[in-house]
């Protein structure tokens, strides 16, 4: 059995501990806006917050979060999570948006720790996150721009 | 992908040989035949002259829902977005109403007007092409229609009755919804002749304010893809293929793979060995467990290396077709004051889309084959799914999904997916609906890849610095040779293999460009902009050469020899305007420019970097002209060019995709690498104002970026890297 809370619901589960948390909420859950694009942590479609750092979903066993308050993008709330939404969706960031709940999800724990991030920063924080489509100049516009309103 | 010049009698034959097409000896079949099918009922019945749009194209609830039936594929390109902008121009709705649903099943109305109508599909950056006056008189009919029902209903004149924001009103206060009035109005003749509002009047063409409508739903996880499909029962699959392209299946044991809690079944499927499990991860784990015997006697044993080593041999030697022959460069060759020569290699490259491959198949309790997937082709999907289930295509009810990506690998020959999926649910006596998904390094390693590619150019400048003439031989593997567009090859010339160096607009009066189709047993495919990844390059960066050569501006060198080609020399000479070409830039910044036209569409992109040593240097900015005709979705524009800069950069830059005997090197994304966030330019579109018809964006914004990038390189170490990546040649 393995215990934590999901978007603010506990959840107890009989599942392998080795599962993968990725796996855990998309096919044992049944939520599906996190998503699988390689299974060893180098795109980043994956990303939650696991006790509000961003991590990679694919590479964390389940077994490794027993007790942990987990948000996925389903869960994303707050000022700052949906602040990052609403820019994102105003600036049409998304192509074919399969990257984009991992990208919002690493945005919103850069915001959340650093309100203010510079060029920099955001590169620092979002370069786990692969977008094929390239959407790299609305992402970083989007977290300038959120940042921006976060402030005022 | 497929040019927009088509001849549609090639077309028709095409169509007919998928139909009943026979197997082609591509890598990973595993005894699997196309069975005949009879092309007759491969779709259902032929549309009407004037299509009802309230059952074909924009389809309105009495729930008061707009929803339009898009004959183009959406894979973040926009393309829906673009289809809706062009019905709700004229039908007046409210974008709140708006649904896209990706239509299939009946190539009379959903067949792309830009290949003759013949077949449905999206590539070639057709989208807007066939969908310009297709989808607007959808929306006006349809806007007659609600008119029409509404006078009848009131008993007023239809001149006297208004349509905006989704409320048919009369000036007597009478008001109705859309939905309100569907039903009666879906049941009145279809008017002839619809006229269509004129440029002034547009609201939503060319409109900057307009949003895309699907933004939402990729912003909190509810927009769904093939991967999110859900269903009673539903099983995952895994699968494993051939090590290397060709080899076949000889035998396997899955005996302790059965044994693992999860794992339901492990079957064999013409394409490899499914492993199906009741979720991923136990797949996954039962995979690990599978052992495999493969024959690999037929199967290419060859690494990239020998392979291009091959190219550069037959380059050096005489071509097999003629693409372009223009004067006699021979003679114009020895005759010249200067001759300049280069050779070029481009590596193999893979799509690599975010979604990794899939598709969702099951039986409905009617024996209809329901899938689930990014169906790109889907007439030949629902025949190839028919042949695979042994029934007809009438039989087969495809579902459109919106896509992680695609770059053209979702647009694939023998349908990969769709055969893996119904097969695997066959042999599964179609009891459960199944899920095939494809792992990062099914993807990585499954072939299709951009081709591998030669260019052995020559030319001569006379004694004023004058191009007079060219010579590209080019080498490398035919996208179209042997798949059900094979018939388009004319005089052993695969125009995907020329595209973009056979169409040079450049006045130079002795051109020659031929071609060496090679023989490897590699699966290729069109990759983003297709024949203009390469051909741009190599024609684009060895201009510069000359222009070096001949002691000449770049851009002044390439504007001399673009008389009659007003479009191409408006965005180069837009861009040099906004990119400041004639102004120094500070010490350790370099420009380069390039200019390219792709599917009708011209771009200029001037690049410029900051360099400090040959592994030390940034691209720090773009400046993109594009001319695409008129401007439907003008954000959608600038975000395709963004995109598309990227995409290209990442392939220009470090990828590459290599083989080793005969195995693919790469499995992830921590050895195939697209751009990342760090590297990405700042970039500006500029969109040149036209009342030309619209073309595509989705792959035009490509090709200029590598050869921009390398020429500003150029300018900072005085060479040009001729072979890619980037990172590869200037170490080289």
């Amino acid at each position: 059995m393995v215990a934590f809370t999901l978007n603010g619901k506990a959840q107890t589960l009989d599942v392998n501990p080795e599962m993968p948390l990725l796996w855990v909420i998309r096919d044992v859950i049944g939520l599906t806006g996190t998503k699988f694009g390689c299974g060893m942590a180098q795109c980043g479609a994956c990303t939650v917050h696991v006790d509000g750092t961003a991590t990679r979903s694919c590479q964390t066993a389940v077994g490794d979060v027993e007790g942990a308050k987990i948000t996925t993008i389903e869960g994303l709330s707050g000022k700052v999570g949906q602040m990052v939404q609403t820019v994102w969706a105003e600036l049409d960031v998304p192509q074919c948006g399969y990257c984009q709940s991992g990208q919002i999800m690493s945005a919103a724990a850069l915001l959340t720790e650093t309100p203010k991030p510079t060029d920099e920063d955001i590169n620092s924080a979002m370069s786990g996150n692969l977008c094929r489509c390239a959407t790299y100049q609305r992402i970083r516009a989007a977290i300038h721009e959120a940042a921006h309103r976060l402030e005022a | 992908m497929l040019q927009s010049r088509f001849d549609p009698n090639t077309v028709r034959a095409t169509r007919r040989q998928f139909l009943i097409g026979t197997t082609t000896a591509v890598g990973l079949v595993v005894g699997y035949k196309l069975i005949a099918s009879d092309p007759a009922r491969a779709q259902t019945a032929p549309a009407p002259a004037q299509p009802n749009p309230f059952q074909a194209y924009v389809e309105i609830t009495p729930e008061n829902k707009i929803l339009i039936h898009s004959s183009q594929f959406e894979m973040g390109q926009g393309s829906y977005f673009g289809v809706a902008t062009l019905v709700m121009e004229e039908l007046g709705g409210d974008w709140a109403q708006v649904e896209v649903i990706g239509a299939s099943g009946n190539p009379a109305l959903y067949g792309n007007l830009a290949w003759g109508g013949i077949a449905q599909g999206t590539g070639g950056s057709t989208s807007m092409t066939s969908s310009w006056e297709r989808y607007r008189k959808a929306g006006a009919t349809a806007r007659m229609m609600l008119i029409a029902a509404a006078a009848k209903a009131w008993n007023v004149p239809e001149n006297e009755i208004d349509v905006a924001s989704g409320v048919v009103s009369h000036q007597s206060g009478r008001r109705a919804t859309f939905g309100e009035l569907s039903t009666s109005a879906g049941e009145l003749p279809v008017p002839d002749n619809v006229p269509l509002k004129s440029r002034e009047q547009w609201s939503q063409i060319g409109s900057d304010k307009l949003k895309r409508y699907d933004s939402i739903g990729k912003t909190n996880g509810t927009q769904p893809y093939t991967i999110d499909v859900k269903m009673d029962g539903l099983l995952t699959a895994v699968m494993i293929h051939p090590p290397k392209f060709g080899a076949e299946l000889v035998s396997f044991d899955a005996a302790k793979a059965k044994e693992f809690d999860g794992v339901v079944d492990v079957v064999q499927t013409p394409r490899g060995i499914a492993v199906v499990g009741r979720d991923m991860w136990s797949a996954l784990k039962g995979r690990d467990l599978v052992t495999a015997q493969w024959d690999e006697k037929n199967a290419e044993q060859r690494g990239s290396a020998e392979i291009l080593a091959e190219y550069q041999r037959l380059a050096r030697g005489p071509a097999v077709a003629t693409a372009r022959n223009d004067g006699d460069v021979a003679a114009a060759l020895s005759a010249a004051d200067r001759v300049v020569e280069a050779n070029y290699e481009f590596p193999y490259l893979a799509h690599a889309s975010l979604e990794p491959l899939n598709a969702v198949a099951r039986k409905d309790e009617n024996g209809v084959i329901e899938i689930w997937g990014g169906h790109q082709m889907p007439d030949l999907y629902q025949a190839v799914a028919a042949q695979v289930g042994e029934t007809t295509p009438d039989k087969v009810k495809l579902h459109v999904m919106k896509t992680g990506g695609s770059f053209g690998r979702r647009a694939v020959a023998d349908a990969d997916l769709i055969v893996e999926a119904v097969s695997t649910a066959e042999a599964l006596d179609w009891k459960v609906p199944v899920k095939v998904q494809w792992t990062r390094e099914n993807d990585m390693r499954g072939g299709r890849y951009r081709p591998a590619y030669v260019h052995s150019i020559k030319a001569g400048l006379d004694k004023d610095g004058k191009l007079v003439a060219l010579h590209d031989h080019i080498v490398g593997q035919s996208i179209l040779g042997g798949s059900p567009f094979a018939a388009m090859i004319k005089d052993g010339v695969d125009a995907t293999s020329v595209e973009g160096a056979s169409n040079l607009p450049y006045a130079i009066p002795n051109l020659k460009v031929e071609l060496t189709t090679t023989d490897v047993k590699i699966p290729v495919l069109w990759w983003r902009s297709v024949g203009s990844t390469h051909t741009a390059y190599a024609i684009e960066t060895f201009m510069d050469e000359l222009a070096a050569v001949a002691k000449r501006d770049p851009v002044e060198f390439r504007l001399s020899m673009l008389e009659g080609h007003p479009r191409h020399a408006a965005v180069l000479r837009l861009a040099a305007e906004k990119a400041d070409w004639n102004k120094p830039l500070p010490e350790g910044r370099f420009r380069g420019v390039a200019l390219h036209e792709s599917f009708s569409t011209y771009v200029a992109e001037i690049a410029e970097i900051t360099f400090r040593s040959a592994t030390d240097f940034t691209v720090d900015r773009v400046v993109c002209a594009v001319d695409c005709g008129i401007a439907i979705n003008p954000d959608q524009i600038r975000a395709q060019m963004e995109g598309g800069v990227g995409f290209g950069l990442g392939a220009i830059l470090q990828e590459e995709l290599t083989l080793t005997k005969g195995i693919v090197d790469q499995e992830n994304y921590d050895n195939y690498t697209p751009l990342r966030i760090e590297q990405m330019p700042r970039i500006e579109v500029h969109i040149v104002p036209s009342d030309e018809p619209p073309t595509g964006v989705g792959e035009p914004g490509v090709p200029p970026i590598g050869p921009a990038v390398a020429n500003a390189l150029r300018a900072a170490t005085g060479r040009t890297i001729q072979k890619l990546p980037i990172t590869k040649g200037l170490s080289a």
